[in-house]
């Protein structure tokens, strides 16, 4: 497993609660939600089975912290080789359902 | 809503009361297999099973479902112990129900010895609730099915719910294709799969105790149904009368279908009319068993 962690700006989040999406499966991942303490950033804590794409994370993560308030969120990643366009609908989806009342 | 593609997560939440599934050992407790990790192998928050309290018409139960999509819905040390646990907790909380959303190819392999006490482990903490008076209800419909400890674990529930989509069995079809050969038994061949260990074949054997069709909102009236009746036929204590009884029919059985190699032979003698099985509808196929 390849694993990383990311701090990236990003605009404070309004409440959410904890929230996991996906499944840990070929092609797939889950993205656990939870609080941390830095309002205006958002951490990513990445483990993947895909050795050597950091590069292609950071660009996938990088745009999602800046397109959603994601600020004092730490972001946790189990993913078995999800495609970069995977990885983006997770994050959406699992910012959605810990936004959801 | 399809049972059968639904994750472990959005089968409960559409099964029970809306908020009041209360989750045990949740996700953000990272309570994650040691073996995997020691193997690098990816891991899962919650080991692929989600366990809790919730309420279903009213009723108070526990619940556990296997995420069949995570390495099988395969049983290691933690995934079982929290299901275990979950069971022993029964015998305190007194729930009307214990509803396991078997998803499973049994044992996760990379395990071994530890998967194995953890399935055997729950065996007998199914077994102590059922004798303490509370009805395990086992729900299969999911791709990974119910095999290998989990297949048992299904038939000691009390009523056991299954979709068409859903299988039981003991060894997998791969498992006897790679162990007795491809004339054995072809693993390959979904139809000939689905005939033999399919929730229609199980239906008409009686190992499934209800076939519904492949939506949530139907397992869940399956599920408060069986749990009204028990309220009116609590389980009582088998007698050995009962349970040799229960052992001749067995034997019976085992000889009236020892020459079948499909579950057509099983349809052609418990339905009134066997055309077509895999065509028809749950309610077309539940009025044949019932006309015969």
């Amino acid at each position: 497993m390849e694993k990383f962690t990311l701090t990236l700006k990003s605009v404070p989040a309004e409440s959410l609660r904890t929230a996991l999406c996906g499944v840990v499966s070929s092609g797939n991942l889950e993205v656990l939600v939870e609080h941390h303490g830095v309002e205006d950033a958002c951490e990513i804590e990445v483990s993947t089975s895909a050795h050597g794409f950091r590069d292609i994370w950071e660009a996938v993560l990088n745009d999602f912290a800046r397109e959603h308030k994601a600020g004092g969120l730490r972001l946790s990643i189990n993913d078995a080789g999800a495609t970069p366009a995977v990885v983006s609908l997770r994050l959406s989806q699992a910012f959605e359902i810990a936004g959801a009342p | 809503m399809s049972y059968f593609e639904a994750s472990a997560r959005t089968r409960i939440l559409g099964l029970v009361d809306a908020g009041t599934f209360q989750e045990f050992c949740p996700p953000e407790m990272r309570q994650t297999s040691p073996h995997l990790a020691r193997l690098d192998a990816p891991l899962s928050f919650d080991d692929g099973v989600a366990v809790g309290r919730a309420r279903l018409s009213g009723h108070r139960i526990l619940i556990a479902a296997q995420e069949g999509r995570f390495n099988g819905g395969s049983v290691g040390e933690v995934h079982g112990a929290k299901i275990r646990g979950l069971l022993d907790r029964a015998m305190t909380e007194r729930p009307s129900a214990v509803l396991l959303l078997i998803d499973s190819g049994g044992v996760r392999l990379h395990e071994a010895n530890a998967g194995l006490i953890a399935i055997s482990e729950i065996m007998r903490a199914l077994l102590r609730i059922q004798a303490a008076g509370i009805p395990a209800f086992a729900l299969v419909g999911g791709a990974s099915g119910a095999f290998g400890g989990m297949g048992i674990v299904t038939r000691l529930c009390n009523e056991v719910i299954m979709s068409e989509q859903g299988r039981l069995s003991l060894s997998g079809p791969e498992v006897i294709e790679t162990v007795k050969g491809v004339e054995e038994f072809d693993s390959k061949d979904r139809a000939l799969v689905w005939r033999v260990t399919g929730g229609k074949l199980r239906r008409a054997q009686g190992e499934a105790t209800r076939l519904v069709e492949d939506s949530i909102p139907a397992f869940r009236a399956a599920a408060k149904e069986l749990m009204e009746s028990h309220f009116l036929h609590p389980l009582a204590e088998k007698s050995l009368h009962d349970l040799l009884e229960d052992q001749e029919r067995l034997s019976e059985r085992s000889i009236e279908f020892s020459d079948a190699r499909d579950g057509q032979a099983v349809w052609d003698a418990r339905l009134s009319d066997s055309s077509r099985v895999p065509e028809i509808d749950c309610e077309e196929f539940n009025r044949r068993l019932l006309a015969k």
